[in-house]
């Protein structure tokens, strides 16, 4: 548990850390959606470009996000093994029974691993550089014209900002439990399927009444100061757009407007 | 049954090998003897809690050795070969109210001897007999844990340590959050045990009154490193010292530091309010004198 980085949150003061959630969730977004449009070299040259310059402008080593990029590393292989297997069309190199590895196979494999690794890459940069809250306040401010339509907007924020103050403090509790029952003798990761499914619950059942605990006196503690619902609330921390924000938008436009172009127009 | 401790250079990082490594503990060199009552103090985050997790193993060291009786524990300790080590050694973590789970009070303190391979029958006698140890009612035995009150949950955790019959036993803070009643029970409780079955007796606490009334032995942490070692009146003898490392005095020993900066003069600090009393009795006949 100690050893994951993906999905963490690296405290800096980088162009990419000072930027506002909004845009940074806004730019995510739009460089997995433009991916799909990339097919050949230069096009992945262009979206590498684009992904290196962010890795860059965030002030965190390449290697530390290619260290986040490591629990993923089997499922890639996996996933390319099979495009390479399994592929059909094209020249055929090498055939066995329904094996066979083709120029389609081989392209296609290079295609999906080059995507996978590059929206692994670009939502990294967002969770190493913004703080969880900030990406709740993000999404709280990118879902607010869907209040026009009665969705509870500011319920969800509350709740996605909840849940994410709280995944760090279950963790914990979650080791702090599982320390204390390896001390009374249980073996995490050991034995047959059932003898590890059995070890499991002396640390869930502990888990969810210390949250259902936790939730009452949350709730007692929010109401006691005063919350009533999500409606009508002032803000503290205020989204800023700047003009940094700006200007990434408008290399990322650049960016991958130029692939879109790339992929219909020459 | 000697089970004696020795830390040799003892390092621990946590997270090693990410930007989040922190070094918990810092070149620790300390031994417990078997069958003493060492009490580990120290502000928060001075690792105390990490050092006791290396006295079973939970953590194992970076670098340096740890030695519990006659297992070795290192770096490259496999995890196969401590399970011996979990029961010789029982801990008892802050709020272990926190890791009940079973449906009654019985079977939960009888979970972890059946762990070791303690039958169903006997594990449940051992259950009842440990529940008797720590005060619990027979006709709780049967309920839910998680009908009980915080206090009779922290003891039903703590016989289903003691049902493990360790020959160290390990509290992190077992009175933390406990009414002054509760608190006396739970120490005398501990007390009890070390005279009774000749436990080791390895002890977090903030409560300095706690350190100089049980207490044979003191290690003070700060920063991860041991700062200082030895009997409580070796270390509650430099007030200045404890101040400017933010840790308290106990009660008596605060008093006869504020009534010698008064005048009164002490031979030797005193640690408990009985010692207090025998060192202010003569002098308040001395001043007796002065005054007529």
């Amino acid at each position: 548990m100690n050893k994951v980085m993906f999905g963490r949150f690296i405290p800096g003061h980088s162009w990419v850390h000072r930027m506002d959630p909004r845009a940074k969730l806004v730019l995510c977004f739009l460089y997995i959606a433009v991916i799909f449009f990339a097919n050949d070299f230069w096009t992945y040259l262009v979206m590498t470009v684009l992904l290196l310059a962010s890795v860059v402008a965030s002030a965190i080593p390449l290697r530390v996000y290619i260290h986040g990029l490591m629990p993923l590393f089997w499922l890639m292989i996996f996933t390319v093994l099979i495009q390479v297997f399994f592929g059909a069309g094209g020249h055929v190199y090498w055939q066995w029974g329904w094996l066979s590895v083709t120029q389609n196979g081989l392209n296609s494999a290079g295609v999906i691993l080059m995507r996978f690794v590059l929206i692994i890459l670009i939502s990294t940069i967002l969770t190493f550089t913004t703080e969880p809250l900030e990406i709740a306040d993000g999404i709280e401010s990118l879902l607010s014209p869907l209040r026009k339509v009665h969705f509870p907007v500011a319920t969800l924020a509350l709740m996605l900002s909840l849940a994410l103050r709280f995944v760090p403090t279950l963790m914990d509790e979650a080791e702090k439990i599982m320390n204390a029952q390896r001390s009374r003798g249980v073996d995490f990761g050991e034995g047959g399927l059932r003898q590890r499914i059995r070890t499991i619950v002396p640390i869930l059942i502990p888990l969810f009444v210390n949250a259902f605990n936790r939730a009452i006196e949350i709730s007692t503690a929010m109401e006691a100061r005063g919350y009533q619902d999500g409606e009508n609330r002032t803000k503290y921390r205020q989204l800023k757009w700047r003009r940094l924000d700006s200007w990434s938008l408008v290399i990322y436009m650049v960016g991958l407007s130029s692939v879109v172009a790339l992929r219909y127009f020459i | 049954m000697a089970t004696d401790i020795t830390f040799e250079q003892v390092n621990y990082s946590y997270q090693a090998g990410t930007p989040f490594a922190v070094q918990a503990l810092k070149n620790i060199n300390l031994q417990i003897k078997s069958g003493t009552f060492t009490a580990v103090i120290g502000q928060t985050g001075s690792g105390k809690s990490t050092l006791i997790q290396h006295l079973n193993a939970l953590l194992k060291p970076s670098s340096g050795t740890v030695t519990i009786g006659d297992q070795v524990i290192t770096n490259e300790t496999n995890n196969k070969h401590l399970k011996p080590l979990r029961k010789k050694v029982g801990m008892v973590f802050q709020f272990p109210e926190n890791q009940l789970f079973e449906e009654t009070v019985l079977k939960d303190i009888a979970f972890g001897p059946q762990n070791f391979g303690v039958s169903e029958a006997d594990a449940n006698e051992l259950a009842k007999r440990m529940a008797g140890e720590v005060g619990l009612d027979e006709s709780l035995l049967s309920r839910s844990p998680f009908d009980l009150s915080g206090g009779q949950m922290r003891r039903v955790a703590i016989a289903g340590v003691l049902a493990l019959e360790p020959e160290v036993l390990v509290l992190d803070e077992p009175t933390a959050g406990l009414d002054p009643r509760g608190r006396l029970e739970i120490m005398q409780l501990v007390t009890r045990l070390r005279e009774e079955q000749g436990l080791t007796i390895v002890l977090i606490t903030h409560q300095m009154d706690d350190v100089a009334d049980y207490a044979d032995h003191v290690l003070v942490m700060g920063h991860g490193e041991l700062l200082k070692q030895g009997t409580p009146r070796e270390i509650f003898s430099d007030p200045e010292w404890l101040t400017a490392h933010q840790l308290g005095l106990p009660s008596a020993t605060r008093f006869a530091y504020e009534l010698q900066q008064a005048g009164f003069e002490f031979e030797t600090m005193p640690l408990t309010v009985s010692e207090l009393a025998d060192e202010i009795a003569p002098q308040l006949g001395k001043g007796d004198d002065r005054h007529e």
